[in-house]
């Protein structure tokens, strides 16, 4: 019993801990020659799962050569947002295709 | 000048072809329409990857035949799968007498002549087939799944005749 009162506050820390740092997974859709579902903000260190649900071949292609996924159509792929700042990206091979994302610390 | 009355013309039959306008066309006429819009611009693209030495261009014109090329193996595999038969009409014939004359005087411009009137071409022919898409094929589709895909296809061909005319633009300059 001892042992899971000491035990109590260095779990609640570590939880705490995790939750402030714990890196989340964002899910953007290609779909209808658009980027869809970008979300308003990420932090460093966040995944984005770009997810291709078009017929035809897209890409999330950062402006400033910080990520660029070549999906095939229904295809996936990951990136990690590694810095902050804004990231304008677009589809190279349709460049109507665009978005931004805001990266916070 | 020819050309663009030609362009025109294909643009009337497509938009308002007297034969049409009663019942519009069929689900196998306009299945045939889309399929041959899009070999159409496939055949361009491939006469730009064969002439042009232009980057810019070269992407451009691969775009256009993985584009179209998608949009038509999913037509085929439709038409298959709903028994239908494309069947060639008025509006698909200009659109082919339209294209050889364009690919003939494509062929005889070289360089950067051949980079502009490729890239004005692509203007103005995507702009000719979203009318279409927009004012005929689209409301005159009775399957449901032949209509998503021509409405796919609008969506493809506008943001081609963006990509287009920022080309253009680009090319002129």
């Amino acid at each position: 019993m001892r042992g899971w009162v000491a035990l109590g506050p260095a779990a609640a820390l570590l939880v705490a801990a995790s939750a402030q740092a714990a890196p989340r997974t964002h899910v953007v859709i290609m779909e209808k020659m658009k980027f869809m579902s970008v979300p308003a903000s990420v932090r460093r260190g966040d995944t984005i799962l770009w997810e291709n649900r078009d017929m035809f071949r897209h890409t999330a292609t950062a402006k400033n050569g910080a990520f660029n996924v070549d999906l095939a159509p229904g295809a996936k792929g990951k990136t990690v947002v590694r810095n902050a700042g804004e990231v304008a990206f677009l589809c190279k091979y349709h460049p109507g295709m665009r978005g931004v994302l805001k990266v916070v610390q | 000048m020819t050309a663009r009355i030609a362009l025109m013309t294909a643009a009337a039959l497509l938009i308002g072809s007297p034969t049409l306008a009663k019942s519009g066309p069929t689900d196998a006429e306009i299945a045939h329409i889309a399929y041959t819009a899009g070999n159409i611009d496939i055949a361009a693209a491939r006469l730009a990857l064969a002439k042009s030495r232009n980057a810019t261009v070269r992407e451009f014109a691969q775009t256009m035949v993985r584009d179209h090329e998608a949009v038509n193996d999913k037509a085929l595999a439709l038409v298959k799968k709903l028994k239908v038969t494309p069947q060639s009409n008025a509006t698909s014939a200009a659109l082919m007498k339209q294209a050889k004359e364009t690919k003939k005087r494509l062929s005889s411009l070289k360089g950067a002549a051949f980079d502009r009137a490729y890239a004005k071409n692509e203007v103005a022919y995507h702009g000719t087939v979203n009318g279409a898409l927009k004012t005929t094929l689209i409301p005159s589709a009775n399957n449901g799944e032949l209509k998503s895909l021509l409405e796919t296809g609008l969506t493809l061909f506008g943001e081609h005749q963006k990509h287009a005319e920022h080309l253009a633009a680009e090319l002129k300059s």
